[in-house]
């Protein structure tokens, strides 16, 4: 568990991270979203006890990680897969770690197995991949079989394969009854893997809940539908009551289920070319919610 | 949902050194480094007690007496040149034990494995400190028997149990470990490699040398150098100048930089965010 409260962080004048506070629960992955430049990454090294917050505090299963002498046991962490000195071996860095946290040496081709690097592992750090430095990063992060995990981005530069993996992977650390926290500048890598979220932008607070109940509060559910005679079928779904937008020879209909649609033009022997309703609403959810808080928006998006 | 308990061995120091010892040689440019540095001070060292086989007979007869007379063979057994390149080679991999964790972001995953940074650091400047002790044995110990066998060629070479001998190999090879320290600590305040290795240049070999002991002031900070101290301590005979010093004085600079560096560097990470 991880309990952050009134975090803080400012850097001269400027406010990294602004009185935040939530909670990360075991058992459950906790996606940690907000746009580049949030806070993310300042946040997660707080946590880690590697930046000293300006006031407030955080602590991971109820002591501050910086007050612990070795850390792998408590809380495992990828911040950054190039966090590692090219002319080592896989295998070489994580037995440095082990070592110094005094986990057994054979835990190390442990970790190396189950991230797919076995192969790799006699291999210099600095001819991999940024793929293979994530899986690195992961097992660096399994080596002390932690209750807590935290990954920084940790789907940069996988393959789909590798993403299919990392997700099946979280599912089951969670399972485990383990804390996992994720983080991420994309709500679409989050979709398929969190069951809550932590969303931020400009350094506080967005909004800290499930992924259901996130996605019931942004944009609502709409149904693209095309016809051949969009006037009629417009009129019709406004008389319903419904929202509609035409757009390039489409119309899109929000306020009205796609059955009731489909049933609408069956009665007015109306042909549709199509009908799908749109699931794709938690992207739109979350660059609504942080639309405000965008750190560093391009052009004059805003 | 089961809770997870941690069940966590007493964590030791000895497991840091240990860490650290594997960091250190699971880099191949550490073990180049110690060969070519051992092979460039030696050289240093070599070349001149060669010169003085080589024209030997090129002094009169006074000169050659006078050679002896001096004790000049142990001057050759460690020369200032080499002691410059020694004192550069130490630091400059000081620097690099704790620079390369800041250039490559290694420091990060360093410190969230071991978030008790000072305990950390004090374990790798012991390793360093270590190796470089090895080291400057390595070299000094090389240095003294290679020139003393060359010069013993023409009958002059001198014996370790000779009067001035050991302290030359002693001072020698500690200033490894003091200069590689002192790079260790720039290294840690500057977290920056180019500009750690330029600090250790500035600090211990360029100071020194603008540093004269003919005024009172400069030459108090002259001697509080490692490079005066080792200066002192090779000194074969009576040593001149206004303001003579005493081994034991510079020894003491030797263990107050080691200590110091040791403490500025465990500070250093201590107080800073990573």
């Amino acid at each position: 568990m991880i309990e952050a409260r009134e975090l803080t962080r400012r850097y001269g004048s400027k406010t990294a991270v602004d009185s935040l506070s939530f909670t990360v629960r075991p058992g459950v992955v906790t996606g940690f979203l907000g746009p580049n430049g949030a806070g993310k990454s300042t946040t997660l090294r707080m946590i880690l006890g590697l930046h000293t917050p300006t006031s407030g505090s955080v602590t991971v299963d109820g002591r501050r990680f910086r007050d612990r002498p070795r850390g792998l046991r408590h809380v495992g962490a990828l911040l950054d897969a190039g966090d590692v000195q090219g002319g080592r071996t896989a295998r070489a860095h994580l037995a440095v770690l082990a070592r110094g946290n005094r986990i057994p040496l054979p835990r190390v081709d442990e970790v190396l197995a189950e991230v797919g690097l076995t192969a790799a592992a006699g291999r210099r750090i600095g001819g991999y991949s940024l793929g293979m430095r994530q899986r690195l990063g992961i097992a660096g992060a399994l080596l002390g079989d932690p209750p807590v995990l935290l990954f920084d981005e940790p789907l940069n530069g996988l393959d789909p394969e590798g993403v299919k993996w990392v997700r099946g992977l979280f599912r089951r650390l969670a399972a485990e009854g383990r804390t996992v926290f994720v983080s991420s500048h994309l709500m679409s890598e989050m979709e398929h893997t969190a069951d809550e979220l932590v969303v931020i932008g400009r350094g506080a607070l967005i909004a800290a809940e499930s992924l259901t109940d996130f996605a019931a509060r942004g944009a609502r559910l709409s149904v693209t539908v095309g016809t051949p005679d969009r006037s009629l079928l417009t009129a019709l779904l406004l008389s319903e009551g419904a929202e509609v937008r035409e757009e390039s020879g489409l119309l899109t209909v929000t306020g009205l289920p796609a059955a009731r649609i489909g049933a609408l033009a069956l009665e007015h022997r109306l042909p549709l070319d199509q009908l799908t309703t749109r699931t794709a609403s938690l992207e739109e959810a979350f660059m609504e919610l942080t639309a405000d808080s965008v750190e560093y928006p391009a052009g004059d998006a805003r | 949902m089961t809770t997870l308990t941690v069940r966590e061995p007493r964590a030791r120091f000895l497991d840091l050194i240990a860490s650290e010892w594997l960091k250190l040689w699971s880099l191949r440019s550490t073990g180049w480094s110690l060969l070519v540095g051992t092979l460039a001070v030696v050289a240093f060292n070599l070349g001149t007690a060669w010169d003085h086989y080589r024209y030997w007979f090129q002094y009169d007869a006074e000169g050659r007496a006078g050679f002896v007379r001096n004790g000049m063979a142990l001057g050759d057994a460690f020369t200032g040149n080499a002691s410059m390149v020694l004192i550069l080679c130490s630091a400059a991999m000081g620097a690099v034990a704790v620079v390369g964790e800041y250039g490559s972001g290694l420091v990060r995953t360093t410190f969230a494995a071991v978030p008790a940074r000072g305990s950390l650091m004090a374990a790798k400047l012991l390793v360093v400190a270590g190796v470089q002790s090895g080291f400057g044995a390595v070299v000094a110990g090389l240095s003294f028997w290679s020139t003393q066998a060359v010069l013993a060629e023409r009958g002059v070479g001198l014996p370790l149990t000779h009067p001035g001998a050991l302290r030359i190999v002693v001072a020698s090879a500690l200033l490894a470990p003091v200069c590689a320290l002192t790079g260790a600590a720039l290294g840690a305040l500057l977290r920056h490699g180019a500009v750690s290795v330029v600090g250790s240049v500035v600090l211990l070999l360029l100071l020194p040398s603008v540093l004269g002991d003919r005024r009172h002031l400069t030459a108090v900070l002259a001697h509080a150098t490692p490079l005066h101290a080792w200066q002192r301590l090779v000194a074969v005979g009576p040593v001149e100048g206004p303001y003579p010093w005493t081994a034991g004085g510079a020894w003491l600079v030797y263990a107050l930089w080691a200590s110091g560096a040791g403490a500025v560097t465990v500070l250093a990470v201590r107080r800073r965010d990573q």
